[in-house]
């Protein structure tokens, strides 16, 4: 049995919103015209803002799980890590290093109205010294969205999970601001 | 021609052996109708896909989730010549259906997230990396007759 149909309960917030926003959960292609550059609506938001909430007894996790990941998926992102005695998945500077970057972007939840203001100085910092390809944000990002997928597979349903999405491709791009 | 471990080929058959096709095809699916809007330009045949809500209960898009599922059956019990046994496919979906190719990736993506819930902790980083590795060969192969 589909048991996403019966989520109605979840969901029944969704139609009240379609007069505040153009393009909240509106899927249509009409829906997001206006909107060209796939900014959160105030409802994309507020969701990312709940799940995070949600999520923050197992931040550390999430993040020390999602750099393994990505270190153990694409192991070309290992380059920059070429510094470390031990880059392999799990290992203690991963973990760590995994804890800080979710720090980094919980900090952005709390600057979601304007990421590239409030993320200045580590735009700065990723441009001139990291120098990490923006690609890497994405696959970043995927590993994160399996991690949460995993720890919280009820919560992460498809409407949380275009939100986090959107949320982590704003927040990749507030960081490579300043790369040229 | 893809080289597959011994544990790979187990972590890949154990995955499709424990999973519903239906459930999973139509999650995958649905999800990436939702995360990628731009994706549904493809459904235009399938009915109502006003919202998240309404493409959760589409039967239409649920019954081709399922048909997605056992199109990787094939690559499955294929895994030696996933390329070859995709060729056909492979045109038809450059030839007939003209999909984008790197809408395989955006699906396969999807299909991560939902079996990585669908498994829990069970879905480790060693399964996650055979799990993308089979995607990979996967819509590579579905992007390779494409001119």
């Amino acid at each position: 049995m589909n048991d996403d149909c019966n989520d109605g309960d979840d969901d029944a917030d969704d139609d009240d919103d379609d007069d505040d926003d153009d393009d909240d959960d509106n899927c249509s292609l009409e829906g997001n015209y206006l909107n060209v550059n796939m900014s959160l609506s105030s409802k994309q938001k507020a969701t990312v803002k709940d799940f995070f909430s949600k999520m923050s007894t197992r931040s550390d996790d999430i993040g020390a799980e999602a750099l393994s990941r990505l270190v153990a998926v694409y192991p070309q992102t290992k380059s920059y890590f070429s510094h470390w005695k031990d880059a392999s998945p799990g290992s203690a500077p991963v973990r760590k290093h995994g804890i800080t970057i979710m720090g980094g972007v919980y900090d952005a939840v709390g600057k979601i109205d304007d990421l590239k203001g409030g993320l200045l100085s580590l735009s700065e910092l990723h441009a001139f010294m990291l120098r990490v390809d923006p690609v890497n944000f994405k696959l970043l990002a995927h590993c994160m969205l399996v991690c949460m997928s995993m720890i919280f597979p009820e919560e992460f349903t498809p409407q949380v999970h275009v939100a986090v999405d959107k949320f982590l491709a704003q927040l990749a791009l507030a960081l490579a601001e300043k790369y040229r | 021609m893809v080289e597959w471990t011994d544990s790979e080929r187990a972590i890949i058959t154990s995955i499709f052996s424990n999973l519903d096709y239906e459930e999973i095809g139509r999650k995958s699916l649905c999800r990436c109708l939702i995360v990628y809007p731009w994706t549904q330009r493809y459904f235009g045949g399938f009915g109502n896909l006003y919202n998240a809500e309404t493409i959760l209960c589409n039967p239409l898009i649920a019954a081709h989730g399922t048909k997605i599922l056992h199109g990787l059956d094939r690559a499955l019990k294929n895994m030696d010549d996933i390329k070859n046994t995709y060729a056909e496919l492979s045109l038809l979906h450059s030839d007939k259906l003209h999909v984008d190719p790197d809408n395989f990736r955006l699906l396969a993506d999807c299909l991560t997230v939902v079996i990585a819930a669908k498994m829990g902790p069970a879905f480790t980083v060693d399964t996650q990396v055979a799990w993308q590795k089979f995607l990979s060969v996967v819509v590579s192969a579905l992007g390779r007759q494409y001119h």
